[in-house]
């Protein structure tokens, strides 16, 4: 327990802890420069002490907003204790974590220099006064004041720039433990601007500027590659897109339409072998190809569309579990037919589970994928390039996701998914839209698939299973789905880029993965349902009383406004 | 001339069990006509298999002339028959502008679509000033109106309202039969079910009553609030 203190012992507290937390990541931490992101200098941060950095600097903010600081208060309208309790959590969880890991890798407190000891009080009295101070949450913020529309769109640019440099900390923080201090410390630090009210303002302020919101997303996904000089992390984040890809395009049949498909992972797997298939490789079965990118890619879409009409067909009058479990039957169906599909134990078409191997680079207006190109003196490697190919399919994702969802088409989906025999009474034929979603969806990740192939060189059984270590199987693409949050577009984006960081990082963890991630799923269905990013309409699902009460609110506010 | 919809010999069965049990009735364009009896006489099973949710094992639906027989539920709103379903069935976590949007599916003509939308609100002001909000949240009341405003939304030649007073406070329920002799009133044809005998009496010009899956009664709303034995069974009276 945390003793009550009057309120000025707490505010010098935090004041105090927020000075020094500042200081603290320009001290060294440990002698050796044998601990990852060398901790060893004075003057400049390095490695973990950014997080510690980061941490301490918005903890400062909303201490300034607390004191009343003119201006700052605004940057908190919901309340800025409970923000800075958050913010202080982040610097808390980060630095300890550091000093810990000196501690544990290096073996003893011993190699823990004065300044991490600091560092490691700081962040302690910083927490400790935020916890002490009486809480002003506001449930009423007032609304944001309208900003000029370019002011609004170089808002929404900087904001993703910003978290685009979030994550790319993570795709490049190349130390578990570096990781492993990331993780809580981006946690809190996202959860102490939504206490403060930010992300409500930041989503009100993208729900009036959607065109904006979708050029500075691209924009600064652009960025990532002219931040990077190899190849390491470019083929990290290409494999999250891949993954991203195909798990927005679950979230059409999942979040959408409320179909629980559980092999969806054979549709990536069907674009994978189409492309390769015409790909021109030497282990393809068909003497056939290269064909340019948007034919590999008409057909792969094509023949996953056929194969999701043809499964969707006699699978889609089943409901809830039973899809779940004929559709996880499809999903191994797939992965074993490709499996036995090598000239012994059937016809020769997939070289069984060898594969089909040494696909060639794609070819797409002329570019090869697989060559360097100078771009505005930038050299683009390899992976690079399939980074700009892969944010283009994204993007056609997203504006296929975005129509479909806000059209007379995705109300009957969401119908469907709310009440069956109320939609049907409506006149919305059930059977007929769940085909159209469970097609689109088939397609979306056949075109996924066909740069998947290009990319990884290959289409072997092993890629698409039901469950495995590493994405994308069917039970990871619904995992990103669920845990970033159903019918949304950021959440499976954010859940995807989670779930293929974590495994990726904590390699050491391997043998216990699928436990932890079982625990994950567990704790994440009891605290936050709704997933990382609610849609509207799922958190009345899982909390209709607030947003009841909230949503009461809000009509009284109107209609005396 | 022959009547909007006709029921002949109409048998319903779940499985071995006839929920009904060959019934034959008629609605007349323009009437407001109620079925009206206990707790699983077959009154909803009868709703259910005229907007083709139910397929009958024996009879004949006619309604415009044109057999149901065959007819899958999403096509027979399409001909103009409207089904306010038991317990409302709104869609819960769609705005109730969307929810008004949904009745109107099969209808492409965007500028009738607007016009209704707006008579809707003119008749329920209480959904205006809700339109934004998810449906979940309104009070039982709001959503019984939502689920009749929903049902006009198809401009339906025949409305079928089942118990739209069910789990409302006695002003609400008041206020919803209210509206029902209004839509009568503006020409609307309806079959209402309902367990409140006296309100749904009082505004049929015909009236059914149903007893484990057979028509026992008939006649004018009026004749059986004064039949001796109606008043005794529905009416609560010695």
């Amino acid at each position: 327990m945390i003793p009550k203190t009057s309120t000025p012992a707490a505010r010098a507290l935090v004041v105090c802890g927020a000075a020094l937390s500042l200081v603290s990541p320009f001290l060294a931490w440990t002698w050796t420069s044998r601990y990852p992101g060398n901790l060893t200098v004075y003057g400049y941060p390095g490695g973990s002490q950014l997080l510690t950095l980061a941490g301490a600097l918005l903890a400062a903010v909303f201490t300034a907003a607390v004191l009343g600081v003119p201006g700052l208060r605004a940057l908190a309208p919901a309340g800025a204790v409970r923000a800075l309790r958050a913010a202080s959590l982040a610097a808390l969880t980060a630095t300890w974590i550091t000093v810990g890991a000196i501690a544990v890798d290096l073996g003893g407190v011993v190699n823990v220099e004065p300044g991490g000891w600091l560092a490691a009080g700081a962040v302690l009295l910083l927490a400790a006064g935020a916890h002490a101070l009486p809480d002003d949450t506001v449930t009423e913020p007032p609304p944001a004041a309208r900003l000029p529309r370019a002011a609004e769109g170089a808002l929404i640019t900087v904001v993703f720039l910003a978290a685009m440099y979030v994550l790319t900390y993570g795709i490049t923080t190349d130390s578990a433990q570096d990781f492993l201090a990331f993780l809580p410390a981006a946690g809190f630090g996202v959860r102490a601007l939504a206490a403060a009210g930010l992300t409500a303002r930041f989503g009100a302020l993208t729900a009036r500027n959607r065109i904006a919101v979708a050029v500075a997303a691209l924009a600064s996904a652009l960025v990532f590659p002219f931040t990077q000089t190899g190849d390491q992390y470019t083929a990290i984040a290409d494999n999250i897109l891949v993954f991203a890809a195909v798990a927005l395009g679950l979230n059409i049949v999942v979040g959408l339409v409320g179909l629980l498909d559980l092999g969806y992972v054979a549709f990536l797997g069907t674009g994978a072998y189409t492309a390769a298939l015409v790909s021109g490789s030497t282990f393809s079965t068909f003497d056939i190809g290269p064909w340019p990118f948007w034919a590999t890619a008409l057909l792969g879409m094509g023949v996953s569309l056929v194969a999701g009409l043809v499964i969707g067909a006699p699978t889609l009058r089943l409901h809830g579990d039973y899809l779940a479990i004929v559709t996880l039957g499809f999903g191994e169906i797939f992965r074993i037919t490709v499996n036995n599909l090598d000239g012994t134990s059937g016809p020769r078409l997939t070289n069984g589970p060898n594969g089909i191997n040494s696909v060639p680079n794609l070819t797409v207006f002329g570019f090869d994928l697989g060559t360097r190109h100078t771009l505005l003196g930038v050299t683009f490697g390899r992976f690079a390039n399939y980074y700009l190919l892969l944010l283009a399919v994204i993007a056609v994702i997203v504006f296929v996701y975005a129509r479909a969802g806000n059209s007379r088409i995705g109300r009957a989906w969401i119908a469907l998914r709310e009440d069956e025999k109320a939609a049907t009474a409506m006149g919305i034929e059930g059977f007929r839209y769940k085909l159209l979603a469970f097609g689109l969806g088939a397609s979306l990740a056949g075109l996924a698939g066909t740069v998947m192939a290009h990319l990884q060189t290959n289409a072997v059984p092993e890629n698409y299973k039901f469950a495995d270590t590493a994405p994308p199987n069917s039970a990871f693409l619904l995992a990103a789905v669920v845990l970033g949050g159903m019918g949304t577009v950021s959440g499976p984006l954010v859940g995807a880029a989670l779930l293929y960081l974590i495994p990726a990082k904590f390699a050491f963890f391997s043998q216990y993965q699928m436990m932890l991630f079982g625990l994950a799923l567990i704790l994440m269905m009891r605290f936050r349902p709704e997933g990382l990013v609610p849609d509207r309409r799922h958190r009345l699902e899982f909390h209709d009383e607030q947003v009841a009460a909230a949503e009461a609110r809000r009509t009284a506010a109107e209609a005396t406004a | 001339m022959t009547a909007l919809l006709e029921v002949e010999d109409l048998r319903v069965a779940y499985g071995k069990v006839e929920a009904v049990k060959g019934i034959s009735f008629r609605v007349e364009e323009g009437q407001a006509v109620t079925l009206i009896g206990t707790n699983g006489a077959g009154k909803t099973t009868t709703l259910h298999t005229l907007s083709g949710l139910l397929a009958p094992s024996a009879g004949r639906i006619r309604f415009r002339g044109q057999d149901l027989a065959g007819v899958p539920a999403h096509q027979v709103v399409a001909l103009g028959l409207a089904h306010s379903p038991e317990g409302r069935h709104i869609f819960p976590r769609l705005s109730v502008e969307e929810n008004l949007l949904l009745g109107a599916f099969l209808r492409k003509d965007a500028d009738g679509i607007a016009d209704d939308t707006e008579r809707a609100y003119v008749l329920f002001p209480r959904l205006r000033e809700r339109r934004t909000q998810a449906a979940g949240t309104l009070s039982g009341g709001e959503q019984q109106m939502l689920a009749m405003a929903r049902a006009l939304m198809c401009r339906p030649r025949l409305l079928m309202l089942d118990e739209p007073s069910m789990g409302l406070s006695p002003l609400m329920m008041k206020k919803i039969m209210a509206t029902v002799r209004e839509l009568k009133a503006a020409g609307t044809t309806i079959l209402l079910v309902e367990q409140n005998a006296r309100a749904a009496l009082a505004l049929a010009d015909q009236a059914y009553v149903m007893e484990t899956g057979r028509l026992v009664l008939s006649g004018s709303g009026r004749t059986l609030l004064d039949d001796d034995s109606v008043r005794k069974a529905y009416l609560g009276e010695a």
